[in-house]
């Protein structure tokens, strides 16, 4: 599962654009991830300020899917 | 107790393609809704707000004053050395013009769609489709706090980069990493810049798999921003690290202050295989019509809405909205702008793929040169004069 630090995030949605599970909404000013997230992961590269991250001990919970190419 | 509107044409997303596309269906005289998530059309920027100007007439469109910050005579591009080549307005391809207010222009192309006879709403989010027998016949959107639903034949994919609209409708809107490119940017005042050009630095120092950008807004003010691969960004916050880097290392612009933090993302793939589907037409970042090579995406926005609008009519006179029939969109889409998006692709590619070394050396063998206009092949005579083993780098790279 993934945590959004909600002072450093800037609303922009690269992250919505970038997941390939269609995991990730803007609301507004507050990002929200589904239950289609599989920690993949890329929200957290793309994100240019660094304000998402894996919550810590829950990042083996759900499979982990390959992104599709 | 869920509201419900009907339309001939509805537009999710109100940027620069949703407005082009809603003013061109409501001046063919279609019953237009646009709808935008944000309360504000506009804002928050998403861009190093550097546009082209050949375009703008060809769809009917004059410059404003009021959203234009500076014209620029050309673009320099620095070498990871920093040894740079100057390209003027022509030589460019008309790719540099003007630096512009974003905000003011997205509004200044929404006022145009509601001056065709649009209707607009802000503060709509589209929440998800609604199909009939397999057809989208509308979408589910939140206004303020009602729920509501909008029902229109023809609904046009203005989402942008995060395209959620098309990937409901059963297209692949998915990218891979190093078609990715995430930015920042920070609007500076108090910097030494040099209104005349748009600079571009490229390098894996300055901006791994992408390039850094300063485009003068005026006098001492500067967009500074950085777009880097996610194929070369495997830890947290790079764009915002490089960029960092960079403006410290470079005095005349680390004594600038922010008045605008701008972040976003942007493609920089081959445009989507499939840009239509039953009733759905996507345009502009959300069909991934940014140029692969500059990561600019209003023009194209603008060119594929005013398309889609149009075909939008003739659909109606059709009484067709299949996707064979909104295929004409992607057809007139394809012949006029997937040529350089794909010759922008490769060349996209072939710099991903350039040591900072080879950079140096092309742009060493560029120096004195003149050409009229810059081609790939023009390039490459000129480097083939002074460094014949890049040459034979780049006919390996392309080969393989």
């Amino acid at each position: 599962m993934r945590q959004v630090d909600r002072d450093t995030c800037m609303h922009c949605s690269a992250c919505v654009g970038t997941c390939p599970f269609d995991a990730i909404t803007l609301f507004d000013m507050h990002i929200v991830f589904n239950e289609r997230c599989v920690d993949c992961g890329m929200c957290d590269r793309v994100c240019p300020v660094g304000a998402i991250s894996p919550i810590p001990g829950t990042e083996r919970m759900r499979p982990k899917l390959k992104v599709p190419a | 107790m869920v509201e419900k509107h009907e339309y001939e044409v509805l537009v999710v997303g109100g940027g620069p393609g949703g407005s082009c596309a809603a003013r061109a269906a409501a001046s063919a005289g279609l019953k237009t809704l646009m709808i935008e998530k944000r309360q504000e059309i506009g804002t928050p920027v998403r861009c190093g707000e550097g546009i082209a100007t050949a375009w703008l007439n060809q769809i009917g469109l004059k410059p404003g004053k009021e959203w234009i910050a500076n014209e620029v005579d050309g673009a320099r591009i620095f070498a990871p050395n920093e040894q740079y080549v100057t390209l003027d307005a022509a030589q460019a391809g008309n790719e540099t013009g003007f630096v512009v207010e974003r905000d003011m222009f997205d509004k200044f192309l929404a006022r145009e769609a509601i001056r065709a006879g649009s209707d607009v709403w802000v503060k709509t989010n589209a929440l998800s489709l609604i199909f009939e027998g397999g057809v989208p016949v509308g979408v589910n959107a939140r206004k303020l706090n009602k729920d509501m639903e909008i029902r229109a034949p023809i609904i046009i994919a203005a989402d942008g980069f995060e395209s959620r609209v098309g990937l409901w409708a059963g297209i692949k809107t998915q990218l891979k990493p190093s078609d990715i490119e995430a930015c920042l940017q920070y609007r500076l005042v108090g910097v030494d810049c040099d209104v005349r050009y748009n600079d571009f630095y490229i390098g894996e120092n300055a901006a791994p798999g992408g390039y850094l950008w300063v485009f003068p807004k005026g006098p001492g003010e500067a967009n500074v921003g950085i777009g880097v691969s996610l194929k070369k960004s495997p830890g947290i916050a790079t764009a915002k690290t490089y960029l960092d880097a960079w403006i410290k290392r470079h005095p005349g612009y680390a004594k600038g202050k922010s008045i605008e933090d701008v972040a976003g993302a942007v493609s920089v793939s081959q445009p989507l295989k499939r840009t239509t589907a039953n009733g759905v037409m996507l345009v502009g970042d959300a069909a991934r019509l940014v140029d692969p090579l500059t990561g600019g995406g209003v023009a194209n926005a603008c060119i594929s809405g005013q398309y889609a609008g149009e075909v939008a009519k003739s659909a109606w006179e059709a009484h067709d909205f299949s996707e064979k029939f909104l295929q004409l969109y992607e057809r007139r889409w394809r012949a006029e702008l997937e040529e350089q998006l794909m010759r922008n692709f490769m060349a996209k590619e072939t710099l991903l793929k350039m040591s900072d070394e080879t950079i140096n050396k092309v742009v060493d063998a560029l120096q004195g040169v003149t050409f009229t206009k810059v081609t790939t092949l023009e390039i490459l005579k000129a480097v083939q004069a002074k460094y014949p083993e890049v040459v034979q780098e780049f006919e390996e790279m392309l080969a393989g």
